[in-house]
């Protein structure tokens, strides 16, 4: 575990974590741009995904991501700020962004963050067959993002 | 007319060549690595100098027959790596260099690869052709080597499912959290690190990666491992080698 906390903290996408017991993967369905329905019919809370979008070892978007999270220091430079992303883009399409980015733009580097677990190439042990975030977790991110007006 | 020879510039003009990591380091942690009294990296390479000289099994050193310090090594064969190794049928690191003089030349017992002496061995061989440009041919034997490590440099890793070509092609010089990205080149290595304190080689390296990524890591050993250095190195073609670097 230790090993894992020094080559972790000096890349920062993402902070060794307690690994959360895997969950079934929920199939979604995808328009050409949006998620329509909530992952498992979950209802997402602003709250709880601001902080998930804050966790290093969670979404972590903040790795890459300008968000207005003004106490977490060292916003990354690699993706848009996501400030007023909710007046840009609506809830379903937030949705696609993070469920799989790459259905949007195939080249991203942006991490599919609800991607089925089959699709995954060589996962280490601790994360083999689950999602990078919970289902619950993405409906409370992008509830997050939209209320980012 | 004019507007095409102005669209031809612009890509040219953007392309200014391989970029070493160094030119990401801040003032201060250059100045260690311009200062070899304060790299501390340069231990690493006094423990590699002894190993070069000690008597083997079979009574002679590497020093036997490379000169004493190494001196009938030639800077440009050394920056050549890797090589394609007739007798081995593929590439030949400068690591596998090493175990292979070691246990073949010495008669040693061999060295585990993620052994610390067969680590000091290379960073003093690599760091005699310092200030050497890096000169992969990947034009013949290597090519298809060549192929299949940049094949895996873009291939999507780990449950992050990013990859090389991402952090080190797309975003150099930009911020990941508060870690810059450079391009990922190799003219460094053996490189000490300013995190860990620690000689670090380019698997180990490759394995921080890797975990990065939250993927499955390869052996340092690995056919993937060597055909990425074939590719990483030739892909720095150009830079001066700077082993020890000093990097984050
Ligand atoms: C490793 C980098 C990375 C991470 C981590 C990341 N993103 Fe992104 N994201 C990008 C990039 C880059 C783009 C722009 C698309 C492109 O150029 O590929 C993007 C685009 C987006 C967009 C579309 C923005 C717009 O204005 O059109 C949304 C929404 C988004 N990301 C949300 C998130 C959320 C939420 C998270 C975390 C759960 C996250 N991103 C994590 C890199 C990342
Ligand atoms: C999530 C982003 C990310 C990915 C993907 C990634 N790396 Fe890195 N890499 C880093 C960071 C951060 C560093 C340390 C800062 C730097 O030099 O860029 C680094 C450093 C390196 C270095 C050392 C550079 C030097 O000058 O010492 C090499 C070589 C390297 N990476 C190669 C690779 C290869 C090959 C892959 C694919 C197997 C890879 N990286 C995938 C983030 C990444």
């Amino acid at each position: 575990m230790i090993f894992r906390h020094l080559f972790l903290i000096p890349i920062g996408i993402a902070l060794a974590a307690e690994v959360p017991a895997a969950e079934p993967y929920l199939a979604w369905r995808a328009e050409p741009a949006s998620v329509p329905e909530p992952l498992g019919g979950l209802k997402g809370d602003a709250q709880r995904g601001r902080a998930v979008a804050a966790n290093q070892a969670q979404g972590n978007c903040l790795a890459c991501h300008p968000l207005p999270i003004p106490e977490e220091p060292f916003h990354g430079e690699i993706g848009p700020p996501l400030a007023g992303v909710g007046s840009r883009l609506p809830a379903v399409g937030i949705r696609l962004w993070v469920i799989n980015a790459r259905l949007i733009k195939p080249d991203t580097i942006m991490p599919a963050f609800y991607l089925d677990p089959k699709e995954i190439y060589r996962s280490d042990d601790d994360h083999a067959g689950r999602t990078l975030l919970s289902a619950q977790q993405v409906e409370d991110v992008v509830a997050y993002l939209a209320t980012l007006k | 007319m004019i507007r095409f020879l102005v669209l031809l510039l612009i890509p040219l003009s953007l392309w200014a060549g391989p970029k070493s990591g160094y030119e990401y380091l801040t003032p201060e942690s250059r100045a260690i690595q311009d200062d070899d009294f304060q790299n501390p990296g340069m231990s690493a390479v006094e423990e590699g100098s002894k190993l070069f000289h000690a008597q083997g099994e079979e009574g002679h050193s590497c020093a036997t027959c490379h000169g004493e310090g190494g001196a009938k090594l030639d800077p440009r064969r050394i920056a050549a790596y890797p090589v394609f190794g007739k007798a081995q049928g593929k590439p030949v690191t400068l690591r596998d260099r090493v175990h292979i003089c070691w246990e073949e030349r010495l008669g040693n017992f061999p060295l585990e690869f993620d052994d610390k002496n067969a680590l000091y061995l290379e960073t003093f061989v690599r760091h005699l052709a310092r200030g050497e440009p890096v000169n992969v041919d990947v034009s013949a034997e290597l090519k298809p080597f060549y192929e299949m490590g940049e094949k895996l440099y873009r291939t999507r890793l780990g449950q992050f499912g990013m990859t090389c070509y991402h952090c080190h092609d797309q975003y150099p010089g930009r911020k990941m959290r508060a870690q810059p990205l450079s391009e990922g080149q190799t003219n460094g290595f053996p490189t000490y690190r300013l995190g860990s304190g620690k000689v670090t080689s380019l698997g180990d390296r490759l394995n921080e990666c890797m975990v990065s990524l939250r993927a499955a890591r390869f052996e340092h050993d690995s056919e993937d491992y060597r055909n990425l250095e074939v590719y990483l190195n030739a892909r720095g073609n150009g830079l001066k080698i700077e082993t020890p670097a000093v990097r984050y």
